[in-house]
């Protein structure tokens, strides 16, 4: 028994410490854990899964920029069925919570890929891709539109009991109005934020750098606009908010929970640094202790304006 | 770190002391070196290995950017941090004598642990191109024929065209093709090794973030599954040239 409670909820869904890892940077677990023992952590995300499986971009998928990196993947995936009987085997071994990520062009792509995995007890929650910037169809174009985002929600809430976490996207005015949205439908969170949209261009050949043109921004350098979106959420909504973008250490996991993030997702450090999910839960831990946090849960919105 | 030698004005070697990869590692496999805690630059940069001798092994690269740079100045001493070994490195099964070593610019970089391995029980042949005779890199490799762009050093054309010329002699042997360099280079060997019927084992490249799989960020064409791309990181870096779209 540690001496701090680090646990934390999620609408229904207690986890043993904030760190999840983040969808599209954990692939189906097993990678990831020759390098981070998955049962300490408090959560992993699948990769997006659709229906079919989708083959993704050609290359070039992914470019470093500063402090970041620029990635169109296009959401490739095994798809449901492969994902159920070649993925959960392996990813049933372990005792931390398994969230599916789904992605889907339509809304009855979205609530069947639901109903199929809602079947499997593995699963303990949901989360709705509805932000990705990469592909044509689906993904930023109901990420952009509220209308489309409480729809989605409110079909998907019907066939699943377990809890809905709606992912949403940065690349709006007001991120408020969607998690108010996704709340209003039945949502038990929202995850903020997938990546921002972004381009590079290489100067001498004037071609883009990525195959897609345009990609999905993320790491150390989109951490004060995921910070500002945060705390815009926990001012306005009252829905546990798990927060996403470019967190390096366990300090940036302090800073995403003072701004009003109920746990956190780890995601481009899992490329750079994959031991550092489990690292990051050690140090959170000594944290607590040094600074007489009892809870970590206490420093959920604790901000001091 | 142990030592940093310039093998001419734009390649340099790097020796390091891990005794951990050493044993383990495998000809074509490679390692994902994050070159600095700092934020920029981000991410490891991957480098195939280059030799092995004892406790130490050897790095091989040029200044393309900021993380190679980087490493360049790196005061010998430091410590490196490595993940790695990574990827499936060279297959070097099959009914052959003569391993036929090609290379385009730095693509040299593998064949020198290459060369160590197989040296003593196959024959070897290496054909290095370059586009001038500075990107002709023949560090520790054996029975060596040139090729340069410009005909500034050994034969003038590419190494696919230097292969052309010995035709008759690789086609009286037993060979096996182990090959590394840029995308045109393996474009153009890919066609030669099917219409001569050769064996052929390629490294490839692409840009990654993580090199064992999970950001996906590296698909590479496959010939026979055309559903789902292959990843040079996981699925590689070393493929049979046939198996793959070039």
């Amino acid at each position: 028994m540690s001496k701090v409670d680090l646990s934390v909820k999620i609408g229904s869904l207690t986890l043993q410490n904030p760190i999840m890892l983040a969808s599209g940077t954990v692939g189906y677990g097993n990678e990831m854990a020759e390098f981070t023992d998955l049962n300490k952590l408090g959560g992993i995300v699948t990769k997006s899964l659709s229906l079919k499986p989708r083959k993704g971009n050609p290359p070039q998928r992914i470019v470093e920029t500063p402090a970041g990196m620029l990635n169109a993947i296009g959401l490739a995936n095994v798809g449901v069925e492969v994902f159920l009987k070649e993925k959960i085997p392996f990813l049933k071994q372990f005792n931390v919570p398994l969230i599916c990520n789904i992605a889907a062009s339509t809304i009855e792509e979205y609530v069947e890929c639901t109903k199929i995995l809602t079947e499997e007890d593995t699963i303990k929650a949901f989360e709705i891709n509805v932000s990705c910037p990469n592909v044509k169809e689906g993904g930023l174009s109901f990420g952009n539109d509220v209308k489309a985002v409480a729809k989605i929600t409110e079909r998907v809430r019907a066939v699943t009991q377990k809890p809905l976490i709606i992912k949403l996207s940065p690349n709006v005015s007001y991120i408020a109005e969607f998690a108010k949205t996704a709340k209003e439908n039945g949502a038990d969170a929202v995850s903020a934020i997938n990546t921002l949209v972004g381009a590079a261009f290489n100067i001498f050949t004037r071609k883009p750098k990525i195959h897609n043109v345009t990609g999905g921004l993320s790491g150390p350098a989109i951490k004060p606009v995921a910070i500002a979106k945060v705390f815009e959420i926990s001012r306005q909504v009252d829905i546990p908010i798990i927060g996403i973008g470019g967190i390096m250490d366990w300090r940036d996991v302090i800073e995403f929970m003072i701004a009003g993030s109920s746990a956190v997702q780890i995601g481009t450090l899992n490329f750079i640094d994959p031991s550092a999910p489990g690292k990051i839960v050690n140090q959170l831990e000594e944290h607590c202790i040094k600074n007489g946090v009892e809870k970590i849960s206490s420093l959920i919105a604790s901000y001091q304006l | 770190m142990e030592e940093i030698i310039e093998l001419n004005h734009h390649i340099y070697l790097l020796k390091v002391f891990s005794p951990e990869l050493t044993y383990i590692i495998k000809p074509g496999q490679f390692l994902n070196i994050r070159v600095s805690e700092r934020v920029y630059p981000l991410l490891r940069r991957p480098f195939s290995v280059c030799d092995v001798q004892g406790d130490h092994l050897y790095l091989m690269f040029n200044i393309m950017g900021e993380g190679t740079s980087i490493l360049a100045h790196k005061p010998i001493g430091s410590n490196l941090d490595i993940l790695g070994p990574l990827g499936n490195g060279f297959n070097f099964d099959g009914d052959y004598e003569t391993a036929v070593i090609v290379a385009g610019g730095l693509g040299a970089a593998p064949f020198p642990f290459v060369t160590r391995i197989l040296d003593g029980k196959k024959n070897i042949l290496s054909f290095i191109g370059g586009r001038t005779k500075d990107d002709v890199i023949t560090y520790n490799l054996k029975n060596v024929k040139e090729a340069s762009d410009d005909g500034s050093r050994g034969f003038k054309g590419n190494v696919v065209q230097l292969l052309e010329k010995n035709l008759e002699q690789l086609k009286s042997k037993k060979i096996k093709i182990f090959a590394c360099g840029p995308t045109a280079m393996l474009r153009a060997l890919k066609d030669f090794c099917i219409k001569q019927n050769i064996e052929c084992e390629a490294s490839t490249e692409c840009a990654m973030a993580c090199g064992f799989g999970i950001c996906q960020g590296c698909p590479i064409e496959s010939t026979s599954e055309k559903d789902h791309y292959l990843l040079v990181c996981k699925d590689g870096p070393v493929f049979n040239i046939k198996d793959v779209v070039i």
